[in-house]
């Protein structure tokens, strides 16, 4: 099952945690105790220039001493400190989640376009898949994940996450069949700027993994969900592709309505099936992705998972229930329920 | 009556009590088993291959065939196959000759693959009630698009697509020439393809012209001997294979007896009438890797780089690498056909010896181009063996685009796969020349049956994708997450990247 809950506000005003919690927490029947997570845009002001690496260290002996070398071979860390966690009856530390603000060294990237995106996500690469004991679980500039394994409210309290305040936020609760309990497994996932959460299974994930690993992305979290934020980023910042041409990807037109559309927009879709055949993703789903830019939600080819919409003023709220978006927004406008594969898009206006 | 010096492969016997002297065996058997004196209908069993053609005829059901009714003496190793070749190679001095696919009991690895189903997590997909896609496009693709901005600002697209075969289901009959089969029976299956919306291949043998209404649905062969081959026939066909080999005989050439080659099929093929129709082992214009390459040009050029370029090859131990090098050609697609492929005829050691089982092939070639990331450069189509939907849909979950059916094709036309094609004497009039054998096909009635065939295996492909949660074929191709090793030794699994059962 899972709930899934993203909001924007489209002129960069802030917003503290405390109100994504309470509507995460509102939709504990489709969670199970076992996951919950958070993810806020624009909350690093004072480190607004640096790359905010979230790491989940199990001991800081051996892997942080590896992950520090890599880090200062590749670049500048900034500043660095354990994320402030404050234990509560229900959560008690796992993991030690530590984080860097960080400055690639652009210079020793060759062959890229985005040298320092290229970098650092290959740094998230090689220390997932490579050193032991530690998870790059947050690589972007000036946003930051925060997920336990907990009711949501626990996970909240766990970071204080409402001492942060961000445009965007992200948040999950998570009902697990894979991987329970392990904190790497929960939502949001994120990869550079890509966040994603993800309420359901994807059936296609086998052809999708060989897709993004033939790329040069390496899946390491056992979960599907990884896949999308890839996608993202391999679709969205490498190919330059649009939200609504990577949701187009994604959750493409059916055959039957390509055939009727217009030459010129018969053409696209025919181009984009044949080209992103592979990124194409199927199974129950209800997404929604985030960047410093916009959020994006949508759904699989014949919704089998629920997406509603609200707006009220600058705001966009994008939910698996209606009734979490009321609780953190009693005046939110405009409900409404997008159709089957249509992108739900917010962007900044500012 | 011959008489031999090895037991009888078949017996054939008539329960007089039914037999009504209709003389339909009598009539109908090609290879001359049954004969009249007097009235009675005497048998020659020594001349049966268990072709059926009698007991499918017979309205009494009065004929009994039994396998092997004087067998060897029993032995592991010195099988009843093994001494009667080596009694008739003793006898001849001459390489054996055989028809069909490879006959030795390999383990099957489809039948060690099982596929998933949902359950709770996520629902199955009911094809009854929801779209289910398994349309498919056989060609090169694009690795990403380009968009630019056009003088109105609008983004247009700027990348051009190659031009791609559309199938309607991931099925296509591959290459049989006219020649090896009979006119009819190419005619059924142009039929079939054609109302079942997919391509046949037309083999190394030309196109008669009477399949020219059919053009739009077939994919035209160029092999190492060229017969056949002019610009009138590139250009009638969707889609232009190059066959470097074939699964039945790995490095070899073809051999079409001349006793086959008849006024049409001379012509067919441009060679002189009643002359063996020998291809030699090597295209003798390939020579290595770039060469084809410029085959592949030269035959893209002929035809203004409006069809598809596929390259045919056997599964080789390095079928991988070779694929890679195709696909780095202008090649569209690349065939590959298994160590099971069917053939008119093949020297046996060959059929039986040469060559590696398709299921390992596709898994080795997708995971070669995924790794080196041209997986988009090419289409996969995979051949040899393949007897139903579930090993259609284990084939695409393996990393093939779509597959070709040989024998399965003929068996919905008749073949009982006696494995006699070579003899020309097919009494289903099939592998033959024979015009009377030939008229035994009625190809509207032959079309249908081969149409119903794919057209069931595309169901069964619709419900196995459903109960999978998956509505389009896209979703399915490479995804070894969907499929499972029982009782596969660890080596294999991990050629063909798929988990054991339970895992």
């Amino acid at each position: 099952m899972c709930g899934i809950i993203g909001v924007i506000n489209r002129v960069r005003s802030v917003m503290d945690g405390s109100g994504i919690k309470k509507a995460l927490s509102l939709m504990n029947e489709r969670g199970s105790g076992e996951g919950a997570g958070y993810v806020g845009y624009g909350i690093y002001p004072d480190f607004a220039d640096c790359y905010a690496l979230h790491v989940f260290y199990d001991n800081l002996v051996e892997p942080k001493k590896k992950v520090d070398n890599l880090l200062e071979k590749w670049g500048r860390i900034v500043h660095q400190e354990e994320i402030p966690t404050y234990e509560r009856p229900n959560l008690r530390k796992q993991h030690i989640p530590w984080r860097y603000f960080y400055k690639p060294h652009k210079d020793l990237m060759v062959g890229s376009s985005t040298p320092e995106d290229d970098l650092v996500k290959n740094l998230v690469m090689d220390i997932n898949s490579c050193i032991e004991g530690a998870l790059v679980f947050s690589s972007g500039i000036n946003l930051g994940v925060f997920k336990a394994a907990g009711w949501p409210e626990d996970v909240a309290d766990f970071y204080r996450i409402q001492d942060y305040k961000g445009y965007i936020w992200l948040a999950h609760n998570r009902y697990p069949t894979n991987t329970p309990g392990w904190w790497g497994g929960a939502h949001p996932f994120n990869l550079l700027d890509w966040s994603v959460v993800h309420n359901g299974e994807i059936t296609s994930y086998g052809t999708n993994r060989q897709y993004v690993e033939s790329n040069g992305y390496k899946c390491t979290m056992f979960t599907d969900t990884e896949v999308v934020a890839y996608l993202f980023d391999l679709l969205g910042r490498r190919h330059g592709l649009s939200e609504d041409l990577v949701v187009k990807a994604l959750a493409p037109p059916f055959w039957d309505e390509i055939d009727t559309m217009t030459e010129r927009d018969k053409k696209l879709n025919l181009a984009m099936r044949l080209t992103y055949g592979s990124a194409q993703m199927n199974g129950p789903f209800a997404i929604i992705v985030a960047t410093s830019q916009s959020i994006v939600g949508f759904t699989d080819r014949i919704k089998l998972r629920p997406l509603v919409v609200g707006e009220n003023g600058d705001k966009l709220y994008i939910s698996s229930e209606e009734a979490a978006i009321r609780i953190m927004d009693p005046k939110v406008q405009n409900i409404r329920m997008p159709r089957a594969g249509e992108p739900v898009v917010g962007r900044l206006i500012v | 009556m011959t008489l031999g010096s090895v037991p009888l492969r078949y017996k054939v016997s008539i329960d007089r009590d039914q037999c009504m002297q209709c003389m339909r065996c009598v009539d109908n058997c090609s290879y001359g088993v049954y004969r009249v004196e007097g009235d009675n209908i005497l048998i020659d069993s020594r001349k049966c291959t268990a072709c059926h053609r009698c007991i499918s005829m017979c309205p009494r059901d009065a004929i009994i065939l039994q396998e092997r009714p004087v067998d060897y003496r029993s032995h592991p190793l010195w099988t009843a196959q093994t001494r009667e070749d080596i009694i008739n190679q003793a006898r001849t001095g001459k390489i054996l000759l055989a028809g069909m696919g490879n006959a030795l009991e390999y383990p099957i690895i489809f039948d060690r693959l099982v596929l998933d189903a949902c359950q709770v997590t996520n629902p199955s997909i009911d094809p009854l009630r929801e779209p289910m896609e398994l349309r498919t496009y056989i060609g090169k693709k694009p690795a990403r698009l380009e968009f630019r901005k056009n003088d109105q600002g609008d983004v247009e697209l700027a990348t051009e697509l190659a031009p791609n075969l559309k199938l309607e289901t991931p099925i296509m009959i591959g290459h049989m020439s006219y020649g090896a089969i009979s006119l009819n029976t190419q005619l059924s299956l142009a039929k079939a393809v054609k109302a079942m919306g997919t391509f046949m291949g037309t083999g190394e043998g030309g196109m008669h012209k009477s399949l020219h209404p059919y053009q739009d649905h077939t994919i035209v062969q160029v092999a190492s001997g060229r017969f056949g081959v002019d610009i009138d026939y590139l250009e009638r066909g969707a889609a232009i294979e190059i066959k470097i080999g074939q699964g039945a005989k790995p490095g070899i050439g073809g051999h079409l007896p001349g006793e086959k080659v008849c006024v049409d099929v001379s012509c067919t093929r441009m060679i002189p009438l009643g002359s063996d129709a020998i291809s030699p082992a090597p295209h003798h214009d390939i020579y290595s890797i770039e060469d084809l390459a410029q085959l592949v040009r030269s035959l893209k050029e002929a035809t203004e780089w409006k069809k598809p370029v596929f390259v045919k090859i056997a599964a080789v131990h390095n079928v991988a690498a070779i694929a890679a090098g195709i696909a780095r050609s202008s090649a569209d697609a690349v065939v590959i056909d298994g160590f099971r492929g069917g053939t008119g005829a093949a020297p046996k050691v060959f059929r039986d010896n040469v060559g590696i089982p398709i299921e390992a092939a596709i898994a080795a070639v997708d995971q070669k181009l995924n790794d080196q990331g041209i997986r988009n450069e090419v289409s996969i189509i995979a051949s040899g063996g393949i007897r139903n939907s579930a090993d259609l849909a284990k084939s695409i979950a393996l990393g093939a685009d779509a597959v070709y059916i040989g024998t399965a094709a003929l068996i919905a036309l008749g073949c009982r796969v006696c494995g006699n094609c070579y003899r020309g004497l097919c009494p289903w009039g099939i592998a033959t020349q024979r015009q009377d054998l030939v008229e035994r096909i009625d190809p509207d009635i032959g079309a249908k049956n081969v149409a119903n065939l794919i057209h069931a295996w595309t169901l069964e492909l619709s419900e196995l994708m459903g109960a999978a949660g998956l509505n389009s074929i896209e979703s399915l191709r490479g995804n070894r997450d969907r499929l499972r090793g029982y009782m596969l030794d660890e080596g294999l699994m991990k050629v063909l990247n798929v988990k054991p059962v339970g895992a």
